[in-house]
């Protein structure tokens, strides 16, 4: 039998995506093991059970100096700037997206011009954003808006354009004008591919969000990791890592979650 | 080939409902219709046929008045040319004529809300909608699945729903792209007795394109044949097609032209 027609079974298909995790787990613990046994005052691969003491007293046991539990704290306000920054190019990429797709005289004015800002590394832009916006909130989330929103903006401007003309034609045969047809037919179709392009695009968020925290901040997740970073102290980078990634799947999973609930139609393409 | 354009007489004066004059169009320099002229009276049924690529559906999108001609006109009831497509105008394609995020009743709704300024009805009218899409889709045979999404219909009941929703917004003409094209043959002949019956019901002018000979000549008052009357082996792109042909299909479909034929032989 061809390779390409060879399906694993229910539970060999769990076994085998265990496996790369349960891979990498072994890797660290010998790695670990080594470099402890070598010299037990090594930080750079701390034990497992020393990373977990760490989490526990990190999310348990208020920081002596502020009486604050910190972790809690960067949290917040990094989903705060998050959740801001990636509403925000949200909201702009919808609309934008839409006008792009359905009006012929704002995709002449607009799709060259999403085209070329989309290529800007974003990054880069960053130090431009300090000495405009300051260092405080603002240029952090704006960093994360402009970061995402030329992708969100021209991936659904092609998703309004990929809507089949027969639905624009038959829409107008029923009387629908410009703004019932980017109501009721573009609007409801480009809601789906909205998260889906979120989805997509938080990977970026989160790095953006991290690099500006880790610049100029004094809260937040990417801030405590670069902070730490001085004392070594991979047990709590390690954590933190571990916590961004939970929060990550967490916010990817509920966005699946809500779309397959909002979008029935769409069935299994979701 | 030249035929004189048909023209549908009552009592001696012709009654034209849907008149198109002196019709081109091109694209890019490259004529694809050319020089139709066409008379259709009020609830005539036109078929179409010709060859594939001949330019049947661009005469589709012209009367839908989805593009603009090169040149000529088409009106209806010697009204103004339209511009854009509009109420007056239904539409049934071969695929995607019905909206896959509505469900079957919000699918007919559609063609009552979708005139509003926002397209949504007001909380009174609403009501009153959803009992005549319901009175439709039960006409209709659809009544089972009125929650369901088109996605998971077959391909003869979207097209059903597609037809039934063209309906609802009352259209002057209805124009159908090879509507039964993507269908099995038992889906398709259950089809022709749905259109029959509907046409029957309504009275409408009805345009539709096959690539079906018998279907066109079974459902149609006429049948139309599209082709390229000059044609250059050198340049076969230099000229477009018009319509060659316009049979008479009513009475069991004894093409027209034959039929002048017989006349010559009983004469003769
Ligand atoms: N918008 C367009 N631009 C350029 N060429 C077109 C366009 N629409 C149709 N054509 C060409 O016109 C010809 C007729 O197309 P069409 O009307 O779809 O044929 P049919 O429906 O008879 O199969 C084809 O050769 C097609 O490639
Ligand atoms: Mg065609």
């Amino acid at each position: 039998m061809r390779l390409v027609n060879r399906h694993p079974s229910r539970r060999a298909a769990i076994v085998l995506a265990a496996l790369p995790f349960a891979a990498l787990a072994l890797a660290y613990v010998v790695g670990s093991e080594i470099r402890l046994a070598a010299n037990p005052q090594d930080k750079l691969l701390p034990a497992p059970g020393t990373i977990w003491e760490t989490a526990v007293r990190l999310f348990t046991v208020p920081d002596p100096r502020s009486g604050e539990l910190l972790v809690w704290q960067d949290t917040w306000a990094s989903l705060r700037r998050l959740a801001i920054g990636v509403g925000l190019a949200a909201a702009i990429s919808l609309v934008l997206g839409m006008a792009i797709g359905l009006l012929p005289y704002l995709r002449r004015t607009f799709a060259g011009f999403v085209a070329v800002i989309s290529m800007v590394p974003p990054l880069a832009l960053l130090p431009v954003l300090f000495i405009v916006f300051g260092l405080g909130e603002v240029s952090k989330i704006v960093l994360i808006t402009i970061g995402i929103a030329p992708f969100l903006t021209r991936d659904l401007s092609q998703r309004v354009l990929a809507i089949p003309r027969e639905q624009m034609v038959k829409a107008q045969t029923l009387g629908a004008s410009s703004l019932v047809i980017a109501l009721r037919v573009a609007l409801p179709q480009t809601l789906p591919h909205l998260i889906g392009g979120v989805r997509l695009s938080l990977g970026a968020a989160w790095l953006f969000l991290i690099a500006a925290e880790a610049v100029a901040s004094d809260v937040g997740l990417g801030y405590r990791i670069f902070l730490v970073r001085r004392y070594l102290a991979m047990d709590i980078i390690l954590t933190y890592v571990i916590w961004i990634t939970v929060l990550a799947f967490a916010i990817d999973w509920t966005l699946r979650w809500v779309s397959r609930r909002a979008f029935p139609w769409m069935g299994a393409s979701l | 080939m030249g035929v004189a354009p048909r023209l549908p007489v009552d009592g001696g004066v012709v009654v034209s409902f849907v008149r198109v004059r002196g019709l081109w169009q091109s694209y890019g320099g490259r004529p694809i219709l050319e020089r139709i002229d066409l008379d259709v009276a009020k609830g005539e049924f036109v078929s179409i046929v010709g060859a594939s690529g001949c330019g049947k559906s661009t005469f589709l999108r012209l009367l839908l008045a989805e593009e603009m001609p090169s040149r000529g006109t088409i009106r209806i009831e010697d009204g103004p040319v339209a511009r854009e497509p509009g109420r007056e105008r239904g539409v049934v394609f071969q695929r995607y004529s019905v909206f896959p995020h509505l469900t079957v009743r919000a699918n007919v709704v559609a063609a009552e809300s979708f005139a509003t300024r926002r397209g949504w009805l007001s909380r009174a009218g609403r009501q009153a909608a959803r009992d005549r899409a319901d009175a439709l889709l039960e006409r209709i045979g659809l009544a089972h699945v009125a929650d369901a999404y088109p996605a998971t219909l077959s391909g003869g009941m979207q097209q059903r729903l597609a037809i039934g929703q063209a309906l609802t917004a009352r259209p002057r003409i209805l124009l159908l792209d090879e509507p039964f094209g993507a269908l099995d043959p038992g889906t398709r002949l259950s089809m022709h007795d749905f259109v029959s019956e509907l046409r029957a019901e309504t009275g409408m002018t009805i345009f539709m394109v096959t690539h079906d000979l018998a279907e066109g000549f079974k459902l149609g008052d006429r049948v139309l044949v599209f082709d390229k009357p000059r044609w250059d082996p050198h340049e076969p792109e230099a000229f477009g097609a018009t319509i060659t042909y316009d049979f008479d299909a009513r009475h069991g479909g004894i093409p027209y032209q034959i039929k002048e034929d017989d006349h010559a032989a009983i004469h003769a």
